[in-house]
């Protein structure tokens, strides 16, 4: 058996008496696309920030591609293949669209108009060719989110880190979404996903993980998760798997 | 014809017509006005690597100039060594202080006010440690002997000094081009707009910031160097006080800061300015740095974007008719 592209194990963080992330471990297979779901506050995006070394963590390792990477700086990890996109999209407002994407592909690409050549074509893959010339800050949300993701993928990722690229998006944008995510997959980028929207996660995940106050409590396919009382009562509170379970048996008898 | 290309083509337009200036005219005082400007320009120039294209809001440029102005007049006087030589010592001096003090403050991620007042609180001790050591000739400053020859780098007529700075201005043009259309000048953007986000995409902003705070201070030591060319004299006043700062940020921010015109039209516009109000209130001391400050909140409030930007905020205007709903 190969190696994950992503391993990390015991991962630890806390931020002062709060413990973010506690001793976390999971494997990404190369090629895979798999999402990271849990309530508000699990401790999703710090997972991801101690992945990509935006944080250091207080405990644990983080091996990508066969390299310890624990506690490496963002920008150098880039460079090995591992780019996040952020839950708060962080547009270089000033700058066009292409010029917003150009700066990802510069990561291979030290030339200004191969680099721009680039942009374009990754554009083309998300759906922002019309919003090409347009100053980043004249975007909507759903553009900005596109913009997120074409900036990663520019880089020409071997995996993806994607915080919530679907949230704040209404029913229409996030079908239009969907399929970009689908087909950033197929063309064989690994891609690790935390979202909000089941219907995607049901979709699109082969393997999920969910985390629930800094703690891996299950993982498994999409409907063994969700079929899961430790996640039911973590998303509904404690006992509810119970109730809901008496409640279905009372409508059948 | 790409966007570099018309730049550059600008740029050596500009270079040609500036250049001519000597030989239309023998006004001392057209060929003085347009060689202070030049001046002026290049120092907003320098300002406008770091602080338009970086986000980087030094408040303590002068730190930069003093040391290039110093080291011109040392390496003469104390050296022995022709002006000539001694300019791409004073360039290299000041980039090296530039590379010292971005290497502490960016290190330690100061950014925004604080990086402001760290390079203020530079420039002020490098003032007093200026005017309490030796060499530098403490409170009396240094005097360089006038020997006119352009072997000395000291020239009878304002022309020589003008072709001079005009050919440091270019330089600086053509950088600040290359910031325009290349991959440093791109993550140096970037690293302005939102330094995570170019963090996750693979740009390290300490080593993009570091350059671009030697690159602006390179061009700031050849305007300190250019000034005791031209004036024989520097002290720790001139060198290291807040008026080099000032200027250098101002032109900058009122011209259009991240633009590759915007400070020439920012130094063009004040020196018009200051030129005028001399004329009008005689030497009054500090009237120019009243005039600076009016003219500094006047543009910030309606004019954001800088000189620069007032052909580009007409057009919105225009095309804003049909109204944005956000």
């Amino acid at each position: 058996m190969t190696e994950a592209l992503l391993a990390v194990g015991g991962l630890s963080r806390s931020f002062g008496g709060l413990k973010a992330v506690q001793d976390v471990s999971l494997s990404v297979k190369e090629g895979s696309l798999s999402a990271l779901i849990g309530p508000n506050g699990a401790g999703k995006t710090t997972l991801f920030a101690l992945m990509s070394g935006f944080l250091k963590p207080d405990a644990g390792s983080v091996r990508f591609a066969g390299q310890d990477i624990t506690g490496r700086e963002p920008h150098r990890n880039a460079l090995l293949g591992m780019t996040r996109t952020f839950q708060i999209v962080k547009p270089f407002a000033a700058q066009t669209v292409r010029e917003n994407i150009a700066v990802g592909a510069h990561l291979h690409q030290r030339g200004r108009r191969e680099a721009l050549a680039h942009a374009e074509a990754i554009a083309l893959r998300v759906g922002l060719a019309p919003q090409l010339d347009k100053p980043a800050s004249d975007l909507t949300v759903a553009g900005r989110k596109r913009l997120e993701l074409a900036r990663a993928l520019a880089t020409r990722p071997r995996l993806l880190l994607l915080d919530e690229v679907l949230a704040g998006l209404n029913p229409q944008e996030i079908a239009e979404m969907m399929p970009v995510v689908r087909g950033i997959a197929d063309s064989g980028v690994t891609v690790l996903m935390i979202e909000h929207v089941m219907q995607a996660v049901m979709h699109l995940a082969e393997h999920v993980w969910v985390l629930a106050q800094g703690q891996l409590i299950a993982e498994g396919s999409p409907a063994q998760v969700t079929s899961d009382d430790k996640v039911v009562e973590a998303y509904l509170g404690h006992g509810t798997a119970a109730r809901l379970r008496k409640a279905a048996s009372g409508v059948q008898a | 014809m790409s966007s570099a290309h018309r730049q550059l083509a600008g740029i050596a337009l500009f270079a040609v017509l500036v250049g001519c200036v000597p030989l239309v005219t023998k006004s001392g005082v057209t060929l003085n006005f347009v060689m202070m400007a030049l001046y002026a320009t290049l120092i907003a120039q320098a300002w406008n690597i770091l602080g338009g294209f970086g986000g980087q809001f030094s408040f303590g440029h002068a730190l930069f100039f003093g040391t290039g102005a110093y080291i011109q007049a040392i390496a003469q006087l104390q050296g022995g060594i022709n002006a000539w030589v001694a300019l791409p010592l004073a360039v290299a001096g000041a980039a090296l202080v530039g590379l010292f003090v971005g290497a502490l403050t960016f290190r330690y991620g100061l950014k925004d006010s604080y990086f402001a007042l760290v390079t203020l609180a530079f420039a002020e001790v490098f003032r007093i440690l200026a005017l309490s050591v030796n060499f530098t000739g403490g409170g009396v400053g240094l005097m360089v002997p006038l020997r006119e020859s352009a072997a000395n780098l000291q020239f009878a007529s304002r022309a020589g000094y003008l072709w001079v700075v005009l050919a440091m201005v270019v330089l600086a043009l053509l950088v600040t081009c290359w910031l325009r259309n290349g991959r440093f000048g791109a993550y140096l953007q970037a690293v302005r707009d939102n330094e995570d986000a170019a963090r996750a995409v693979g740009v390290n902003p300490f080593r993009v910031k570091l350059a671009a705070i030697g690159i602006s201070a390179a061009f700031m030591g050849a305007a300190g160097a250019f000034y005791v060319q031209v004036f024989q004299y520097i002290d720790a006043g001139i060198a290291y006080g807040p008026a080099v700062s000032v200027e250098a940020l101002v032109a900058a921010i009122v011209g259009g800061m991240g633009t590759l015109w915007g400070p020439v039209l920012g130094a063009v516009v004040l020196h018009l300015l200051s030129d005028l109000t001399r004329n009008l209130f005689g030497e009054l001391p500090g009237i120019n740095m009243v005039i600076y400050g009016t003219v500094l909140v006047v543009i910030v409030i309606f004019l954001p974007r800088g000189v620069a930007g007032l052909g580009l905020s007409v057009r919105q205007l225009w095309s804003a008719k049909g109204g944005r709903h956000d």
